[in-house]
């Protein structure tokens, strides 16, 4: 699942995303209060006065809270419980609310012996290292393809977008032929190292649509102006353009920390030796290995991060994924 | 390639230093030039143009422009990592296509994402349309859609793994215990394999969808709702003739998202089955990585990439598709 293209940003343009990613997104609701119908949806003022539709409102209401919470929060929840449990219990009573003893040692040993602060931390390099050339390949080629714009540009504009048509699967054997064996002097392989996820992670085409666009948009007068003060083309990328570009900037960053996070079958084809190899990869590995409760607390372990980011952006998350909502339908 | 078109474009240092605002330079400006020796080049700032766009030019020469043109190469011919790449025509086309498993796999994908349309698609679109009605908690149902986007997908197979214990004490044959449903084998046989991974792949992805569909939701003009009352509309003709009309253009555009992703589904059967039992969850995807990578004798890279071409070929088409909606929707 890790393939599909991600969603659709027609609608971000830059003076509203400038105004930050609330703006883009927030900007029609904004209209919608100005109107003198006020927020309204589907279901009219009037609607909410009559007695069966607040009924019907109340068991949407009631269904929303129960569905989402056991869907949304009870696996999690579970997991939470079961890192906990003896496997015993987990495995006679799954649902039970409280086990008959508690196995806080679960915890530790799936840290140590399971050594998963090592595969924590292999994850994380490989997602600050994607973030890094994810964003440093994105700007530069957004800013030469948007501001500098040379006259070959709509060629590496179009060479860059075809390779959006193009499926990630038609690139799994050639691209780990490449790592295994790269078009470098000696006989050297990319096998093992971090450089073979964070290169083909940069090659985005997504990335470089996205800022491109975003800078398309900036008013071209503070450029002018900055030219006219003397400022080449390297003060202005980093004095002028990348500092007027931070919310596209936290987009990408959100999209590329997430994909590292996730992926799954590039590592393990790129990464065989167990000890440089990322969460996703191991946990599979080691599940024959040990005994369920600790596994469920590997499992618990690996869930915190992403879910105490998410809790802690909640809106940056929500604001991006929601961005697909943009497109004008 | 690109220094030579680097140094045409070279000596037009008005243009580049000042385009009008918004608009890129005019053929005018740019044929009005004539100095192109290196150094009116660099003055003119094509070398750090060209130093801006290395990077890129790097990662995607090596990682994405030469890997799709190796793929057509290599679907022609016969490469193990040991021995030269010999010429062999068709025939690792023929080869995938006498295969009888690929029609297994065609089948079994095509079924998923049927399944997956069936479950996945609607619910979502349900979800969306009721959260946006509810004035409170709005906020809080959101990050509770979403949680189950945040966990790893890796993660989320495993734990679903142990969910689908096919003894009666299994989580899931508890709760269908409590409703008196006999125990259900699970991913333990054919018949219900493929439905347990599609249930797993929808509850892992819907959350993203209902956030783009909440976001989609607030681009309803309101005057719709209004006109439709004055037209004596009660909620189910607003949503059945306002609602989704308006909706239709993003609704397409998730739904050829869906069968491009779907499509190309390798974690489930993956992790959850490896293609079993019986071969009743073996994907595509499945058998374009067993070709190329679980055989011990070395992988058979070409007939690996043909079938990937053959696939590609396909959702490149859906992808165009798309892509072309996406630009006609945006512009509109």
């Amino acid at each position: 699942m890790t393939t599909t293209p991600p969603p659709v940003f027609e609608g971000v343009d830059a003076p509203h995303a400038a105004e930050g990613i609330r703006g883009v997104i927030g900007r029609r609701r904004a209209d919608r209060r100005t109107d003198a119908q006020g927020d309204r949806g589907i279901v009219s003022g009037h609607d909410r006065k009559k007695r069966g539709v607040r009924a019907g409102l109340g068991g949407v209401h009631g269904v929303l809270f129960v569905g989402l919470v056991v869907a949304g929060l009870g696996p999690l929840l579970w997991l939470a419980k079961s890192a906990v449990t003896p496997t015993q219990d987990t495995l006679r009573q799954p649902l039970a609310l409280w086990p008959n003893g508690i196995d806080w040692a679960n915890l530790p040993q799936a840290w140590n012996d399971v050594h998963i602060d090592q595969f924590f931390w292999n994850t994380i390099v490989i997602a600050a290292g994607s973030w890094a050339f994810q964003l440093v390949v994105a700007t530069t080629a957004g800013y030469a393809l948007s501001v500098l714009r040379p006259r070959y540009a709509p060629i590496l504009n179009g060479a860059v977008l075809a390779t959006l048509f193009i499926p990630a699967v038609v690139l799994l054997v050639p691209l780990y032929l490449t790592i295994v064996n790269p078009p470098l002097p000696g006989d050297v392989s990319l096998l093992n190292n971090y450089l073979a996820v964070w290169l083909p992670a940069a090659a985005n085409a997504f990335n470089i649509l996205l800022v491109k666009r975003f800078f398309d948009a900036l008013p071209r007068e503070v450029f002018e102006a900055a030219r006219t003060d003397g400022a080449g083309p390297f003060r202005l990328f980093w004095s002028i353009v990348l500092p007027m570009s931070k919310p596209i900037l936290g987009v990408v960053s959100v999209f590329a920390i997430i994909a590292a996070w996730k992926d799954f079958l590039w590592p393990m084809l790129v990464l065989p030796d167990p000890a440089v190899q990322p969460l996703s990869v191991r946990l599979p590995a080691v599940q024959q290995s040990i005994e369920l409760d600790v596994f469920l607390a590997a499992l618990a372990i690996s869930t915190l991060i992403p879910v105490a980011l998410f809790l802690v952006f909640q809106g940056v998350f929500l604001r991006s994924a929601g961005l697909g909502g943009a497109v004008k339908g | 390639m690109t220094m030579t078109r680097a140094s045409d474009a070279a000596a037009e240092p008005a243009a580049t230093a000042a385009p009008p605002p918004d608009s890129p330079p005019s053929p005018m400006v740019r044929t009005r030039t004539r100095t192109r020796s290196p150094r009116t080049w660099v003055r003119g700032g094509g070398l750090s143009t060209l130093v801006f766009l290395a990077p890129m030019l790097f990662v995607f020469g090596f990682f994405s422009w030469s890997p799709i043109v190796q793929s057509v190469i290599m679907s022609l011919q016969k490469t193990n990592l040991l021995d030269a790449p010999t010429w062999v025509g068709l025939d690792n086309f023929a080869n995938v296509l006498a295969d009888p498993l690929l029609g297994t796999a065609v089948l079994n994908t095509l079924y998923f994402a049927a399944l997956a349309l069936v479950f996945g698609f609607p619910l979502p679109i349900i979800m969306a349309v009721l959260m946006s009605e509810v004035r409170r908690g709005k906020g809080f149902y959101s990050a509770l859609a979403y949680l189950p986007v945040v966990v790893p997908p890796v993660v989320a197979v495993l734990l679903w793994k142990v969910f689908f214990d096919a003894s009666p004490t299994g989580l899931f044959n508890t709760i269908l215990g409590w409703v008196g449903i006999p125990a259900q084998p699970w991913l333990q046989s054919p018949a219900t394999a493929m439905p347990s991974l599609v249930l797993e792949a929808t509850w892992a992805a819907a959350g993203g969808s209902i956030i783009i569909y909440l976001a989609a939701l607030l681009s309803v003009p309101p005057e719709l709702y209004d006109a439709a009352e004055v037209d004596g509309a009660s909620i189910w003709r607003k949503i059945w003739h306002v609602t989704l009309p308006q909706l239709r253009g993003i609704l397409f555009i998730m739904l050829i998202l869906q069968v491009i992703g779907t499509a190309q589904v390798f974690l489930e059967p993956f992790l959850f089955t490896s293609g079993g039992p019986n071969n009743a969850t073996v994907t595509i995807l499945l058998l374009i990585y067993r070709k190329a990578f679980q055989n011990s004798l070395g992988g058979d890279y070409g007939e690996a990439t043909a079938l990937s071409v053959m696939l590609a070929i396909v959702l490149a088409l859906l992808s165009w598709l798309y892509f072309k909606l996406t630009e006609r929707w945006s512009t509109s």
